[in-house]
């Protein structure tokens, strides 16, 4: 493999392992907070257990989000440098907004929020848990401009030495593909965390423990995942895919595995793309939903890849294909059993009905699934460029740096973080062995 | 304004070597001067709250570097591709062993992640002067603006092949490693109490004595290296005070220390070294990075972004930087004073 494929795969896999971290904490940020005022206000011990008790895994989780995420920033210069020198004026403000404006705030505040109830009142302590929440909210715009600008670039200027300046800033961090690829990756992450939350309520309220923690959690999260279930699909869902159809048009018809443009466009349910032959193999396929969805009316045209030159053609539309449909079929899902839980909500039979709580309990792994293949289609959609339209992918990386060199340092990132998996896994299971009432430490 | 941004990154990285110095400090100490579980809990608990801030200026850094001075950012990460490989990963492990220790009680998986946080607050202190040092002899930048180094050549650093660890870079390794235990030892005796105090205090009075021979040797070794760096200093006579500085503030240490006054004994290590960064940046100045291959240096003006972004960045930079102070005083003062039984365990 080329150092090419090497710095695409180390980063594939670095960005991917270090986002189950953030999308976690970014969800149970909004939720600790949910949690904190209703203790503060109804002065309900309770919810301070549960805020106490998340903000335990939420420790965990935030560590390993913060040391994974380091090297994130700093792979743009060590694998990807001609990428770097390219767009840094313009990307490079939002990397180092990152850092002045919600690293600091982050990381001071949350030291101040683990270690610091004893020495601070309750409601400077539900600032800091405040704070926690606006600087990793914070954190999450930054980063998803920079990546909104690569999707698709705005409020730049070329210079006479053929790289990026910034000269509309406002353009630059309030595009509309920055404000709704937010809105769509922050409801995603309050969907993991609401999730994760209604999960081990399910698991005390199966196993009779904890019973006023498991009702007063559940009465939470099940709230929270229906509101951001819903969001996700509608309408940050739907615009973002009418920004893809609009701005990305070869990336939707891979993601949809259209070969061939045609009017009332089909939506794919499901079917294998044959990229070779041109077609999708056993497709299930609903009518002219795609090209409503796509532009709002039944008769659009939608561009199949035949109308798109075979080198600007994403370049693995397989796994871009599945990505899109793994995410979009849980998104559905997810609504679905958020929904079902609400209706249960009324006088406590989601409490008395074990199958569902039997659902909610194994049903967390499926938002970090729906939020990774959603990052997967974002990503393999955009190739082959780095910055849509204006700088490929292949001229991107670092030009001195060997294809043992990457080999290397993605061999030693797969042993790392498999080291840091056991060890995480292994913390969280105690910590939610511990339960809600175990006193902190 | 890029000489401007030359100055504000450079005030970065200092208040980076002097909060984040502390902490690696502790680390390199902690097998030393903590014996107990207990005693390791102490100087755990030192740092707990603040390391990770501390670490920020890094990051924050490291993004204002992209920003300002892209093509010296994409030049110097990717040439020197495995040494910060490297201390991408001792970071992953020195948070992680931080942050784990406490969340088990068992006194292996202490003793493990105790012996982790050790070794890497080491490393990390030495190859954060081994990367001063390169900043200082220079990499061969050729006509492309790249360059790439190994690991370690021959460890001569006058010979054409370079590698990031040669004689100098490593003294100068060196040179930040007992610096910055000598910090981290200051820095503990103001926090703790008790026996790692005690050992504390004894380590600092010796280690302060080395870091001032070392002080010396790395300046001569760096003049015959690099006379050219000397001709500058000569030439900014507003320079010229600081090393001065330094070196009182070094010997002041040593007696605040033994008087007692441990708080200012902390103000005075820290002035120490940010005196004698800011005289380097100073001297430097306007090279970011210098080449071994003239004329490919890149220096604030040829690597930097365009003035234009540069202004824009200036309104975000100042109204991010007097939050960014405000939290730290928030966050110093919340933990104020010595560690206390009443503060979480570590």
């Amino acid at each position: 493999m080329s150092s090419l494929g090497w710095s695409r795969l180390q980063f594939g896999f670095t960005i991917t392992y270090h986002y189950l971290f953030p999308q976690l904490t970014m969800g149970l940020a909004l939720l600790m907070v949910v949690f904190k005022a209703i203790a503060l206000r109804k002065k309900s011990p309770v919810f301070d257990d549960l805020a106490r008790f998340w903000g335990r895994v939420f420790a965990i989780n935030f560590g390993v989000g913060v040391v994974t995420g380091i090297p994130m920033e700093f792979q743009f210069g060590t694998n990807w440098a001609r990428f770097s020198n390219y767009s840094g004026g313009v990307i490079g403000l939002t990397l180092a907004m990152e850092g002045i404006f919600a690293f600091f705030a982050e990381s001071a505040f949350l030291g101040l929020f683990l270690f610091g109830e004893k020495r601070m009142g309750p409601r400077a302590h539900f600032f800091s848990a405040v704070m926690v929440f606006l600087g990793s909210w914070l954190s999450g715009y930054f980063i998803v401009t920079t990546n909104a600008f690569m999707q698709y670039p705005q409020g730049h200027a070329v210079d006479p030495g053929g790289r990026l300046v910034l000269v509309r800033v406002a353009d630059y961090l309030l595009s509309p593909w920055a404000l709704w690829q937010y809105a769509h990756t922050m409801s995603a992450a309050v969907v993991t965390g609401a999730f994760a939350v209604m999960a081990v309520a399910a698991y005390w309220a199966l196993m009779h423990r904890h019973a006023a923690h498991a009702r007063a959690a559940l009465r939470v999260s099940v709230a929270l995942a229906v509101l951001s279930c819903m969001v996700q699909l509608f309408p940050t869902g739907d615009q973002q895919g009418k920004l893809v159809a609009r701005h990305q048009p070869a990336a939707l018809a891979a993601m949809e595995g259209k070969f061939d443009s045609s009017t009332h466009a089909e939506l794919a349910i499901l079917g294998q793309p044959n990229v070779d032959e041109r077609r999708l193999e056993n497709p299930i396929i609903v009518p002219s939903i795609l090209s409503f969805l796509a532009y709002g009316w039944f008769g659009a045209e939608v561009k199949g890849l035949d109308a798109f030159p075979r080198d600007e053609w994403p370049d693995n539309i397989e796994l871009l294909y599945f990505a899109y449909h793994v995410m979009a079929g849980l998104g559905t899902l997810l609504f679905a059993i958020a929904a079902l839980s609400a209706v249960l909500l009324r006088k406590d039979r989601l409490l008395r009905t074990r199958p569902v709580l039997w659902v909610l309990m194994l049903a967390f792994p499926f938002p970090y699934i729906a939020n990774i293949a959603g990052w997967m289609t974002a990503e393999l959609g955009r190739q082959p460029w780095l910055v849509y339209g204006l700088f490929r992918t292949v001229h991107g990386e670092s030009p001195r740096v060997s294809a043992g060199s990457v080999a290397f340092t993605t061999l030693g990132y797969l042993g790392l973080y498999a080291a840091v998996s056991i060890a995480f896994l292994f913390l969280v299971g105690r910590a939610i062995a511990q339960g809600p009432a175990a006193e902190a430490r | 304004m890029q000489s401007l941004w030359y100055f504000l990154l450079a005030m970065m990285l200092v208040a980076y070597a002097v909060l984040d110095g502390f902490d690696f400090g502790a680390g390199i100490l902690h097998l030393f001067v903590a014996k107990t579980d207990e005693e390791r809990r102490h100087v755990l608990a030192a740092i707990g709250p603040v390391w990770n801030g501390n670490e920020v200026w890094l990051i924050a850094s490291g993004g204002v570097l992209v920003f300002a001075f892209p093509g010296a950012y994409a030049a110097a990460f990717s040439g020197m591709y495995l040494p910060l490989m490297i201390v991408l990963w001792l970071l992953v492990l020195r948070g992680l062993s931080i942050e784990f220790r406490s969340k088990v009680e068992h006194p292996l998986w202490h003793a493990a992640l105790d012996a982790v946080f050790a070794f890497s607050s080491a490393v990390l202190a030495v190859v954060l002067g081994v990367a001063l040092g390169n900043l200082l002899r220079g990499v061969p930048i050729d006509e492309t603006g790249y360059f790439q180094v190994d690991l370690f050549t021959n460890l001569n650093p006058m010979n054409p092949s370079l590698g990031a660890i040669d004689l100098f870079t490593a003294l100068v390794g060196l040179f930040a490693f007992v610096t910055l235990a000598a910090h981290g030892a200051t820095f503990l005796v103001w926090k703790t109490s008790g026996a790692v105090r005690a050992r504390c205090l004894a380590f600092a009075s010796r280690a302060w004595l080395a870091v001032l021979a070392l002080a010396v040797g790395v300046t001569v070794a760096t003049a015959a290296m690099q006379p050219e760096y000397f001709v500058h200093f000569t030439r900014r006579p507003w320079l010229w005070p600081l090393p001065l500085v330094a070196l009182v503030a070094a010997v002041f240490v040593r007696r605040l220390l033994a008087t007692g006054r441990e708080g200012l004994a902390f103000v005075a290590s820290a002035g120490f070294l940010a005196a004698l960064l800011v005289a380097t940046a100073g001297t430097l100045f306007p090279t970011i990075l210098r080449s071994t291959v003239a004329p490919y240096s890149l220096d604030a003006y040829n690597a930097s972004a365009q003035a234009a972004t540069l202004a824009i960045g200036l309104a975000v930079w100042i109204p991010a930087m007097v939050l960014a102070i405000a939290y730290f005083v928030f966050l110093y003062r919340s933990f104020r004073g010595k560690v206390e039984r009443m503060d979480p365990p570590y």
